[in-house]
């Protein structure tokens, strides 16, 4: 394709390639600080691209492709081909990654254990990693945690953190703005803008966590903790996982293990702050 | 209705974990993961070996447990049966 | 400038799989090309058993093994679409036989290593197709869609039942009552394919090995629009090395079983193709009869489009593939029938 870019994030080494610069700029400046293996054939690849060559120029609209590809999708605006590159990356993952059960999870970690946070998106498990990523927490992922089938640990995805709509103004208060990539404003989504992970979670990608605790964040409501049994967190977790049914027995005993050996509970908080105390609060809890 | 006869899965091809209110049972065959409440588990373990209808698998059942009435058992074991077949996890004998 | 001709990735493909490459000698930037094509025609899994000895760069091994592990659960799936579907069928006593994806992977050939296999199709007599319709129907199958146009287009026109989907696994299954549309040019013979089946030790049937092999020639020749060839050739090519071991003159066996079905030319296209792309060994007779392996220009077509791939994976020639997609439609219904059929699809938008 006429422009491409190379990005490591974890264990995943992508390829995009797209028919304009402009997102491949913005691709590049976002992952600049990412380890880099220019040697390293990739494990997937997305393309970007205009459906008709004159789409390039005339109400250019991006057409998200690659290994794997929804085939109703909508094509994205040129202005938001960073968000059609964020997409296209997500899809080949979900769809294509067998190496380690994908859990639909952001995850952090203190001391070599993760606190695994899964739920839908507006449940705010995103910008409680994002936050908590900016204390003293490492910044695992806000979309994936990977679990190794083998022996159980978790694997860090840690992406440019993908903030939306209040969560923006609520991030970009605290941290350098060069971290801040361009505001994408009116998506399908709503507003979005990207944060580049602190280089220490970045520099730490490639090192396992060991899971310490499960949790089911629900932004609103009083702040509460609801203690939840394995065969809950099971099927919550099946229900989290895009790439369960394909692994077979090695998914289902990872599973099992990973709920077994980990508490897991359901929390409701009415804002941020409630909810990295509720964190902690449980982190606490289970350290002890 | 008939008391059909069906037969369990063959030794080794289900993994059952048993996990707090629930059990999971994964079939190798079909690479398939069920969730199962009581009584399923206590079913499968009492058919384990040759074809059973549901009055059998009630007189089995009965040594270990209470099943109330026993044409009611019966009744709802055979429905019981039936969503076994549908899983796959028991098979028409 | 000098040194090495660039060769395409595509090109690379199809050599690694043929044994004509050593994958010691790929540059490790070339593996992107080669994995992005493999990926497009559904077929990385087979090209990772296929190098499964081969020194490899860590990361390309990596992936590799987790495609085999996957394909490995995939396939077990299937064959387990198979095994519902027998116990759907069976108690009302209709035989079917696998086709296709399933078969290779139920007879353990050699192409169903990492073998893709997408819906479960089934061949059952023409006589038995109401009945399997009802069984699947009460066993939780289901159609797709409902739409009346659809329903009759298929039922008229097609060679197989419309869709249905299993509404608790989410699979789908294929029931076909021959193996090629009724309305094209060539009718195969299904009875006789049926009644020729062979029965597997799982007691699963299949088609004998020269009706097996014409199949595989017809669904990837016969349907026209050549998609997912590469992988259908390589089926093709695997299937012919399996039968030759146990018969070295298949050649004959094969042709001549295509001449009951109408599918000789198909057959030997097949055979040429796959000579050509993965090096499979023909083998002209003059007696007891005639056959022969001659290049066609027309052979240059269809390599050509099998190869329309550029190193992301996309085709790179839409209008040799519009062509073989007007082709498909043409050879399938006659042309009353082709313009009556586009019109009701261009209405309904």
């Amino acid at each position: 394709m006429r422009y491409s870019v190379r990005i490591a994030v974890g264990p995943v080494q992508f390829r995009i390639g797209s028919d304009w610069p402009d997102p491949v700029a913005a691709l590049g400046r976002l992952y600049a600080s990412y380890p880099q293996d220019p040697d390293r054939p990739a494990d997937a690849t997305v393309r970007l691209f205009a459906a008709r060559p004159w789409r390039r120029w005339i109400r250019p609209s991006v057409h998200i492709g690659g290994d794997f590809v929804i085939p109703d999708a909508l094509p994205l605006p040129l202005a938001m081909g960073l968000l059609a590159a964020e997409m296209g990356m997500n899809l080949q993952v979900a769809l294509g990654w067998r190496r380690h059960m994908l859990l639909h999870a952001s995850a952090v970690a203190r001391g070599g254990r993760a606190v695994i946070m899964s739920g839908e998106s507006g449940s705010g498990k995103s910008t409680l990693a994002a936050l908590l990523g900016e204390g003293d927490w490492r910044l695992m992922g806000d979309e994936f945690t990977l679990i190794d089938p083998a022996g159980g640990d978790a694997l860090a995805f840690p992406r440019a953190v993908s903030l939306k709509n209040e969560a923006i103004a609520e991030v970009a208060a605290r941290v350098d703005p060069a971290r801040l990539g361009p505001l994408l404003a009116d998506t399908p989504k709503g507003a979005i803008r990207h944060l580049i992970p602190r280089a220490d979670a970045i520099a730490a990608m490639h090192e396992p966590a060991r899971p310490a605790l499960i949790l089911f964040p629900r932004f609103g409501g009083a702040a509460a903790i609801e203690p939840m049994g394995e065969g809950e967190a099971f099927v919550r977790l099946t229900e989290a996982s895009t790439n369960y049914v394909a692994l077979g027995e090695a998914g289902f005993a990872a599973l099992t293990r990973l709920v077994r050996e980990t508490p897991a509970f359901a929390i409701s908080y009415p804002d941020s702050a409630a909810g990295m105390a509720l964190v902690e609060q449980l982190w606490a809890d289970v350290s002890r | 209705m008939t008391d059909r006869a069906y037969r369990a899965a063959p030794p080794g091809a289900l993994r059952v974990e048993p996990l707090g209110e629930l059990t999971a049972i994964f079939d190798r065959r079909s690479m398939q993961t069920h969730l199962v409440v009581s009584p399923m588990p206590e079913i499968l373990n009492a058919m384990a070996g040759d074809a059973c209808n549901a009055a059998a698998l009630a007189d089995r059942l009965a040594e270990t447990f209470d099943l109330g009435g026993a044409d009611d058992a019966r009744g709802v074991l055979a429905e019981r049966l039936r969503e076994l077949a549908a899983m796959g996890l028991v098979e028409r004998a | 400038m000098g040194g090495r001709v660039p060769v395409s990735a595509v090109r690379t493909f199809v050599d690694l799989l043929a044994g004509r490459r050593d994958p010691a000698g790929l540059a490790p930037r070339d593996w992107d090309g080669v994995i992005g094509v493999a990926r497009s025609e559904a077929m990385l899994a087979t090209l990772a058993h296929r190098l499964s000895d081969a020194p490899l760069p860590p990361t390309v091994a990596a992936l590799f093994a987790d495609q085999r592990a996957a394909a490995k659960v995939a396939q077990a799936q299937a064959l387990w679409e198979a095994e519902m579907a027998r116990r759907a069928l069976a108690p009302a006593g209709i035989e079917f036989v696998l086709l296709k994806g399933a078969a290779y992977a139920a007879a353990s050939l050699s192409c169903a290593a990492g073998r893709q296999i997408g819906d479960l199709d089934i061949l059952v007599l023409a006589s038995d197709i109401r009945r399997a319709e009802n069984a699947l129907l009460n066993a939780g199958w289901e159609w797709v869609k409902s739409d009346p146009y659809d329903d009759l287009y298929y039922r008229q026109h097609m060679h197989e039942l419309p869709p249905m989907i299993h509404k608790a696994r989410d699979r789908m299954i294929d029931v076909h009552h021959t193996i090629l549309p009724r309305t094209h040019r060539t009718t195969p013979d299904a009875l006789a394919l049926i009644a020729e089946a062979v029965e597997l030790s799982s007691g699963f049937r299949i088609f004998n090995p020269a009706a097996m092999v014409c199949h595989c020639a017809a669904h990837m020749l016969a349907d026209g629009d050549l998609q997912g060839g590469l992988r259908n050739l390589w089926d093709f090519h695997c299937l012919v090395l399996d039968f030759l071991k146990d018969d070295p003159d298949f050649y004959l066996t094969v042709v001549e079983e295509a001449w009951i079905h109408g599918l000789a030319d198909v057959v030997k296209r097949g055979f040429r193709l796959s000579h050509r792309l993965y090096g499979t060994p023909l083998k002209a007779y003059s007696s007891p009869m005639m056959l022969a392996f001659d290049r066609q220009w027309s052979d240059d077509f269809y390599i050509r489009r099998l190869l329309t791939r550029d190193d992301w994976g996309r085709m790179t020639n839409p209008v040799l593939e519009q062509a073989f997609y007007i082709r498909s439609h043409w050879m399938r219904m006659p042309p009353m029938m082709l313009a009556k059929h586009l019109w009701t699809k261009w209405r309904k938008r």
